[in-house]
């Protein structure tokens, strides 16, 4: 579903990504791991083709096409969906105003923000005066509503209290269509510093990310455990 | 001649303290004299460009209508009972207690357009809910200028009696989008005690006319006054400073204010409350937009006494060069103990705003078209839906003019 080749992205001159290569499958769900300012973010920016972001060298695939010189809204349009971690404040713009325009066919708003305890919030503005936990609830209901193929998460457990980790869970679940076995089609890139998400989305593969490049690919949960263990040095040696 | 007329008369070349002067002998005040007509029988005016100032000439959902153009009233009728609509002049016949209400609020000698309207005085509307009335629907008010490089001089009162509840939709507009002219209108509002008054004004205007509106309100014990202006056209001068005197205990003013200048306009627009009684509240919020034109936004808010709460709030949007915005907050506590704050903001669209709802699959286009829109979106309380309809459509014009 989505095929990075030898991906290095700048802004204003300064490298944040070198030669990333990453190969995401149809029905897969990928964990990315990596330190504060490893560039994961700026990764996740990349494949939405956000405005600061440069592609210097290699590309973007996505179902085959090659979508590294598209516009956002294109790139959205194909079927990508990204949940920001610090989204502005659209003053104005109730959060229902905002499902009605992006809304796939044939879903329900109404149904999808009882589903994750937003209802009282539908009249409000878009993010503002939102807590965090609240944030990520509002972007994982436009993401439902939106119902993207591919979804990028940029760290969807931080800020949550316990209550509502579950109901970010199954909201994930959900969007990674995590009830279908058979012939899955929906593909997600989750960043986590905690693993913490672990708990409550499975994971097919993990990757690591450190000095602006993917270091190693593997079982998720072993690759966590070499973190706590070792730290993101550990990762330095082990063999690529 | 009354004191009044005198006052008038040694103030007919007074400049006024802001907004660009206006040669009042630049236009006339002759026009053709209309016949009265039923709601369904008007034919003078244009009722599309009235429609986009919120005036529906159907009558449908008003509670009354009074319609005015150029100096002749040409229907003023209300529709619903404890409700009275009608034209000053006849209710100035009416009531002999009336004319203590006239020049009260505002001064007659305040400028040489306060004067104009003693001195030339072309009637204007007279509303009142009668004591414990409630309006079922709005009353509808339309101020229109027809004739070419005319002078509209008028004078409304607008009467909320104790425990009464009136809302008031005020449409003023041009014949076309070229016609030149003046409009200068006083309004003087008395909202009793715990009485409530809404009132909307939507001006469509024209790129040669010159607009200065005159209003002031005075609030009793436990009354309630919210203004709402729109102006969403172009104007060639507009300079308006409404002020409330919230002088009971407990009265609340609030003023919403929606501008959008394109080039060739300037607006100097601007609400002030005066907060002289305990548990006095109000609120001010205005948006501005500039797509090439200038709009300066005054806001003053004056605190009298201990235990008053009120706040200012402006923010101002420049989407494209050549506009400007200069916002100017005022705040003047004069006692200890009272509670007043303002924030302003004036910038450009944010880019990180756009580049959020891009990832969401909207255009560029869409997206600034979205934020504007939003931004534009004060809540209005006991708006019609219809009437916000027509702001949803006019604003949607004016986004065409930004690409």
């Amino acid at each position: 579903m989505l095929e990075i080749e030898n991906l290095s992205v700048s802004i204003e001159g300064k490298t944040l990504l070198k030669d990333i290569s990453l190969h995401i499958e149809e029905g897969e769900t990928r964990m990315l791991f990596g330190e504060n300012g490893s560039g994961k973010t700026s990764l996740l920016m990349a494949i939405m083709g956000l405005g600061k972001y440069r592609v210097d060298s290699g590309r973007i695939l996505f179902k085959g096409e090659d979508i590294t010189r598209l516009t956002t809204d294109e790139r959205a349009k194909r079927g990508i969906g990204i949940m920001f971690q610090r989204p502005p404040t659209i003053r104005g713009l109730k959060v229902e105003d905002m499902l009605e325009l992006i809304k796939a066919q044939g879903l329900d708003p109404e149904e999808l923000a009882a589903e994750l305890n937003f209802t009282e919030f539908l009249h409000r503005d878009l993010n503002l005066g939102f807590s965090g936990g609240e944030i990520k609830r509002a972007e994982l209901l436009q993401l439902l509503a939106q119902d993207p193929d591919l979804v990028l998460l940029d760290e969807p457990e931080s800020g949550v209290d316990l209550v509502n980790i579950s109901v970010i869970g199954n909201a994930i679940r959900r969007l990674l269509q995590k009830d279908v076995h058979r012939n899955r089609r929906k593909a997600g890139l989750i960043i986590t510093h905690s693993g913490y998400i672990l708990d409550y989305v499975e994971a097919d593969k993990g990757c690591v990310l450190v000095n602006e490049t993917i270091w190693c690919t593997g079982n998720p949960h072993e690759i966590l455990n070499g973190i706590r263990e070792h730290g993101y040095e550990g990762c330095l040696t082990c063999q690529r | 001649m009354s004191e009044i007329t005198k006052k008038a008369q040694a103030a007919r070349d007074k400049p006024a303290k802001f907004g660009p002067d206006i040669k009042l002998d630049e236009y006339t005040l002759e026009a053709p004299e209309y016949q009265e007509k039923k709601l369904e029988d008007i034919d003078v005016v244009d009722r599309e460009r009235l429609l986009n100032a919120g005036v529906d000439i159907s009558g449908k959902e008003r509670s009354g209508s009074f319609i005015q153009v150029d100096r002749t009233v040409i229907h003023a009728a209300p529709t619903q009972e404890g409700i009275e609509v009608t034209s000053t002049r006849e209710a100035l016949e009416k009531y002999d207690w009336l004319e203590e209400y006239l020049w009260q609020l505002v001064q007659v000698d305040a400028d040489k357009y306060t004067a104009s309207a003693e001195l030339n005085f072309q009637d204007g509307y007279f509303v009142r809910a009668m004591p414990g009335a409630s309006t079922v629907f709005p009353v509808q008010a339309c101020l229109y200028l027809k004739s070419e490089d005319i002078s509209q001089n008028v004078h409304n009162i607008i009467i909320a009696e104790e425990g009464s509840e009136l809302h008031i939709i005020t449409g003023c507009a041009t014949d076309s989008p070229e016609s030149r002219g003046l409009h200068v209108g006083i309004s003087e509002f008395y909202v009793k005690k715990n009485a409530k008054i809404t009132f909307s004004m939507i001006h469509n205007w024209a790129e040669n006319v010159a607009v200065r509106p005159r209003s002031a309100i005075r609030i009793e014990e436990g009354g309630v006054f919210l203004n709402n202006y729109i102006c969403l056209h172009p104007v060639e001068s507009l300079q308006l400073y409404p002020s409330a005197f919230l002088v009971g205990e407990g009265a609340t003013a609030r003023f919403n204010s929606v501008l959008m200048a394109p080039e060739g306009s300037h607006m100097d627009v601007g609400s002030r409350a005066v907060l002289s009684a305990p548990e006095t509240r109000c609120e001010i919020i205005a948006r501005a937009i500039t797509t090439g034109g200038e709009v300066i936004n005054r806001g003053l808010l004056v605190g009298e006494v201990p235990g008053v709460k009120a706040h200012l709030e402006c923010r101002g949007m420049i989407l494209k060069g050549g506009g400007r915005i200069y916002a100017i907050p005022e705040l003047d506590g004069q006692v200890e103990g009272v509670d007043m704050s303002h924030e302003a903001a004036v910038g450009k669209i944010a880019q990180e705003e756009v580049e959020y709802l891009m990832a969401r699959g909207l255009t560029e286009d869409e997206a600034v078209a979205t934020i504007v829109r939003g931004f534009m979106h004060v809540d209005i309380e006991g708006l019609p839906p219809v009437l916000k309809e027509q702001i949803d459509h006019a604003i949607e014009l004016s986004e065409k003019s930004l690409f």
